[in-house]
């Protein structure tokens, strides 16, 4: 096929040089990119999270048992989560502050279901590096603003677990989560 | 690949010339690391790290095939098999143990390795590919350390691996899906740990073909040497083969002597004891550090702690720490003196002693807790780790006035080694 193609290569090709044998090579090369570019997703899709790990993401908890000023440390996706009920106190401590003056301005009602303001669930996850802020067990430092403190690198966030001293940047997260009871919510 | 003098694969024995015939394994090695190679005459105890490099990571492929002989990378039982070959397999402590120095000594002569082609020009035309291709070799075996590092599943290796891969999670918009994806899940788990197995096992024979591409560019145009001039004739070179391989050989003896040392009388002394406590999502142990062969890079990224602009803090650190590596790979084209070696650039010789004593600070604030004064020493340590390449490099090779270098080799040589002999062949440059 070759020295027939070589021996008449000017023949079907006419005027520009342009021969059968180009249209087929970019037709071939081009059919298999497009094969392997198909091959490839399902070789990168793998590595993210299965159908397990996705099962697990969302978290019933139970809030009949935490008293005001209370804490519970509890998983979410594997990661720590915090489910505080808070005291008169804490709660007029956090709106005593100016949302203005805060590095990641948020008041306490945006951080709380409506009606719910007492239930501050946050992720325990210390948004500067990934560390388990310290507050949430029974005698643990709190910080200076009485919310949380994490011990790596001294972030201090406040009773509604806004940041408010240290390097980290935003606020602890407030996961998707709704009340299915008054004592029940369903995180995720 | 090699100057017109070299010695010549000759197989006298039958059996090795039907060999040659047939496969001319033994010419190729003869050709790489044999006679068939000539060296420069000059070469120093600097020039043996390469081998010590190369020596490190057999030693790392054997232990470390042995260990996964005895791991089960499964987040249930990953700690539990690891304390199980520390304590009930027959040598399992002392694989280990060599294992987890034996990255401690591979790092120790690549650093020793790189500085001294900092040193001596060695990144310069026409081996910039050499440089290149080590560079590379260098992140993947940063990337097989931290894997590495996961695997004994204690409290470091999970926060090792939650803070690191939450370095991707800085990137704006992808950022999020990009850590999830690294770790295929929302935080390390055993998805995370079953891949960092496969690729540690993966990676470092990608290093050793990486390695033979490294030694391939280096032959093309044959070592430099501690003059930095370029061989001339027979007269500049030796075969690598009695001389180096002898020199080498001592080096490794030197190597084996304080990794021993190291490895049978303190074998903990460079790891933490958070990593014998088994991970636990729910606590952060109180100071999370990496091993220390990334303390400088750590410490470039905790040393941003403003926002600029738009750009968080978070993520200007992430992208200076990878930065300060990419920025190597522009080292042939950002120092552009033609003298190559520090023993002629007095200027340059300053700097680079200047430059050591930044890293070493950089290492030790990356090592030290987040606070001051450690944090504003590692910005202005990092600010002079960049200002080195990107201004005083060019700007030395501008205006810097190099000491005359010598005609030859030989010339230095024997100017060092030969006045005692009343050589006359020696004629110094100056």
């Amino acid at each position: 096929m070759a020295s027939v193609e070589q021996t008449d290569g000017t023949g079907p090709s006419g005027e520009d040089g342009v021969r059968r044998r180009d249209f087929i090579n970019i037709a071939a090369v081009s059919f298999a990119g497009v094969g392997g570019v198909a091959v490839v997703l399902p070789l990168i899709d793998q590595m993210n999270p299965s159908a397990d790990v996705l099962a697990l993401a969302s978290t019933e908890v139970d809030l009949s048992a935490i008293q005001p000023g209370q804490a519970i440390k509890t998983t979410f996706r594997s990661q720590p989560l915090f489910v505080r009920q808070l005291t008169a106190k804490e709660i007029a401590e956090a709106d005593k502050v100016d949302p203005a003056t805060l590095r990641d301005p948020q008041t306490l009602e945006e951080r709380t279901v409506d009606g719910k303001k007492q239930w501050l669930v946050t992720m325990g996850v210390c948004t500067h590096l990934g560390c388990v802020p310290l507050g949430a067990g029974e005698g643990e430092n709190r910080g200076e603003f009485g919310g949380y403190f994490c011990p790596c690198h001294g972030s201090s966030y406040d009773t509604a677990a806004r940041i408010r001293k240290g390097p980290a940047p935003k606020n602890l997260e407030v996961p998707k989560y709704s009340f299915t009871s008054d004592t029940a919510i369903l995180v995720g | 690949m090699s100057f017109p003098w070299a010695e010549q694969y000759t197989p006298k024995h039958p059996v090795m010339q039907w060999v040659d015939e047939k496969l001319p394994l033994p010419r190729l090695v003869y050709n790489a690391v044999g006679a068939g190679y000539p060296v420069p005459r000059n070469l120093n105890y600097f020039w043996n790290f390469g081998v010590l490099a190369g020596l490190a990571l057999v030693i790392q492929i054997v232990t470390g095939v042995i260990m996964a002989m005895h791991y089960g990378a499964n987040d249930l039982v990953a700690f539990g098999t690891v304390e199980q070959t520390m304590r009930d397999v027959n040598a399992g402590w002392l694989m280990r143990y060599a294992h987890a120095n034996g990255a401690s000594f591979f790092f120790i002569v690549v650093y020793l390795h790189i500085f001294r082609g900092l040193y001596f020009g060695s990144y310069k035309a026409p081996r910039e590919m050499v440089w290149l291709l080590g560079l590379v070799i260098f992140l993947l075996m940063m990337a097989t350390a931290f894997m590495g590092y996961v695997l004994p599943w204690g409290q470091m290796s999970y926060w090792g691996a939650k803070v690191i891969t939450g370095l991707f999670g800085a990137i704006p918009v992808v950022g999020e899906p990009i850590q999830t994806w690294l770790l295929g899940g929302f935080a390390p788990g055993n998805a995370s740990l079953n891949r960092f197995f496969s690729l540690h096992f993966l990676l470092p024979f990608v290093i050793a073909g990486v390695i033979i591409l490294h030694i391939w560019a280096l032959h093309i145009p044959g070592s430099s040497n501690p003059t930095g001039v370029e061989v001339k004739g027979p007269q500049d070179t030796v075969p690598f083969h009695p001389y180096y391989t002898a020199k080498d050989g001592f080096g490794a003896g030197v190597f084996l002597i304080a990794f021993s040392i190291l490895l049978f009388f303190a074998p903990n002394f460079l790891g933490h004891p958070d990593n014998y406590i088994e991970a636990n999502p729910l606590s952060t142990p109180a100071h999370i550090v990496p091993e220390w062969y990334f303390w400088p890079f750590y410490a470039i990224l905790r040393a941003f702690t403003v926002d600029f602009f738009f750009i968080p803090a978070k993520l200007l650190g992430v992208l200076a720490m990878f930065a300060s590596i990419l920025l190597l790979f522009f080292l042939p084209w950002l120092d552009t003196s033609p003298v190559r070696s520090g023993r002629y650039r007095p200027t340059f010789r300053k700097f680079w002693w200047i430059l050591l004593g930044d890293v070493a600070v950089l290492g030790y604030c990356g090592g030290a807790p987040a606070a001051e004064p450690f944090v504003m020493i590692s910005q202005i340590a990092a600010a002079y780790y960049f200002a080195h390449f990107l201004i005083i490099l060019p700007l030395i090779a501008r205006f810097e006035k190099p000491l005359p270098l010598p005609g030859s080799i030989t010339e230095a040589v024997l100017a060092t080694y030969g006045k005692t002999d009343g050589e006359t062949a020696a004629v110094p440059a100056e």
